[in-house]
């Protein structure tokens, strides 16, 4: 029987998002040299709603980012040619400072690893860290979140479904079935 | 999309998401490392029977930023000056495992019969007096980064038509992408079949947005197209005082070489309004947008 199950509504994610935004301030010392980088495409949203977090609660600005990894995909070759998001290095580069890379799903790692391999060429950051959503596990590469919103144990068959109201009209993680 | 052959294959969606790539990749060539992954391990030859060194460097350049392994080889001094055919050529890099090929050559058809010797995309870099659709794609690029648009503008193309690849791919890509062209030059190097022709380029300037000049190829200039050098300077060539009959806002445009002196003068070729620096930095863009396009993904 195929099933789907909403595993966070859209006041969990505000939840979620406000304590990330916390997590950041705390774990960096007041997040003095952060930059927060969305990796396309609900990446994006999420490190603009974090920023506007941290905005809101020490009235610092952070610089945001956006990061399409489409060219640095270790699997290019077993799909069709596919279309490339936009990539905008934050305010002041990546150099010598603390890069928080947001996402919203970490699940084998290989889109973080690419991520990597992407920022290394926008620049040399000081350190960097990982927020994500939901982490579904099954990794296949030694990669972990810095944050994470929700421990969410999956099947490899099921799929995780993110919505944001940015780019979906909702606020929403649902856990399907495979069809 | 296998190969690039000609730029009357691509549909006004095809276009535009060549030129939306080729925008995220000049962001690429802005860093300082130059330098994506997304080739690595793949082949592209280039294969130029004709001189040429914006177009061959260009894909060149396109392609080592791409991580691809390049290989050049050109006519003189290979074992085509010894006689080799077209056909046996290709074997040859077929058989060395070539990802892609880059072609230039004298013959107008020669990449669309490449296309069917080889296994690999067969990218058109000038065929004869056929076509050179990265050309046209360059071109169309540039004008929407000066123009913020390419949907009704009017482009006129200034002189020897008859002979131009670059004014064919322009002809059949520019209108594809909403832009109304009109031909200029001397009815001997104008072919009306080919679109809205004019003989009078103090006519069309006013009207123009974009002024493409064509070069006057040398080798043509004892033909008899026309009765001098001179001549033809005087009536289709931009100098200054034509460049200021233009629209304000409207830009030149040369695919180059250029002939200074001849059918442009250096006042109008760095002016602020010529975009012929700019055309060849967004070559190496729209290049590395193609062969991803043909490469990047399965085969």
């Amino acid at each position: 029987m195929p099933y789907a199950k909403i595993v966070l509504s859209d006041a969990d994610v505000q939840r979620i998002v406000d304590r990330i935004a916390h997590q950041i301030l705390e774990k960096t010392q007041g997040a003095q040299d952060v930059v927060l980088l969305g990796i396309a495409t609900r990446g994006v949203p999420l490190a603009r709603r974090l920023a506007e977090r941290i905005l809101a609660f020490e009235g610092l600005a952070l610089p945001v980012g956006t990061l399409d990894i489409t060219l640095y995909r270790d699997d290019l070759r077993q799909k069709a040619v596919r279309a490339i998001g936009r990539t905008e290095e934050p305010a002041g580069g990546v150099d010598s400072r603390r890069v928080v890379l947001v996402d919203d799903v970490l699940f084998s790692g290989r889109t973080i690893r690419a991520a990597l391999d992407a920022l290394s060429d926008l620049g040399r950051p000081s350190a960097v860290q990982l927020a994500v959503l939901v982490d579904r596990g099954h990794r296949q590469l030694p990669i972990r979140a810095d944050y994470v919103g929700k421990n969410l144990p999956t099947a490899l068959t099921e799929q995780v479904k993110v919505r944001l109201a940015e780019i979906d009209g909702v606020d929403e993680v649902r856990l399907e079935s495979a069809v | 999309m296998r190969h690039l052959l000609s730029a009357g294959d691509l549909d006004a969606n095809a276009a535009t998401e060549i030129l939306d790539i080729a925008a995220e990749m000049a962001a690429v060539s802005g860093r300082e490392i130059k330098k994506l992954p997304t080739l690595r391990g793949r082949t592209v030859v280039n294969l130029f029977y004709e001189d040429s060194t914006r177009t061959r460097i260009s894909f060149e350049a396109a392609a080592k930023r791409l991580s691809a392994d390049v290989i050049n080889f050109s006519a003189k001094g290979s074992s085509v000056a010894k006689g080799e055919s077209l056909k046996d050529t290709a074997w040859t890099l077929q058989a060395m495992g070539a990802d892609a090929v880059v072609i230039r050559h004298p013959a107008s058809g020669a990449p669309h019969r490449l296309a069917h010797w080889v296994d690999g995309s067969v990218l058109n870099a000038g065929d004869g007096t056929h076509e050179h659709p990265t050309q046209a794609l360059l071109d169309a690029y540039t004008i929407r980064q000066r123009m913020g648009k390419i949907d009704g503008l009017r482009v006129s193309i200034v002189g020897d038509v008859l002979h131009s690849r670059v004014a064919r791919s322009n002809l059949l890509l520019l209108p594809t992408l909403g832009a109304k062209v009109t031909l200029v030059g001397p009815p001997t190097l104008v072919p009306p079949s080919l679109g809205e022709t004019s003989y009078d380029l103090d006519e069309v300037l006013p009207e123009s947005d974009v002024v493409m000049m064509l070069r006057v190829q040398r080798e043509r200039m004892n033909d008899s197209y026309f009765p001098s050098a001179r001549e033809y300077s005087r009536r289709y060539g931009l100098d200054g005082a034509r460049l200021r009959c233009m629209p304000e806002h409207a830009i030149v445009m040369h695919p180059g070489p250029m002939n200074r002196g001849m059918e442009i003068t250096p006042e109008v070729a760095d002016s602020p309004r010529s975009t012929i620096v700019e055309q060849v930095t967004n070559g190496v863009s729209v290049r590395m947008a193609c062969l991803y396009l043909l490469l990047g993904g399965k085969s």
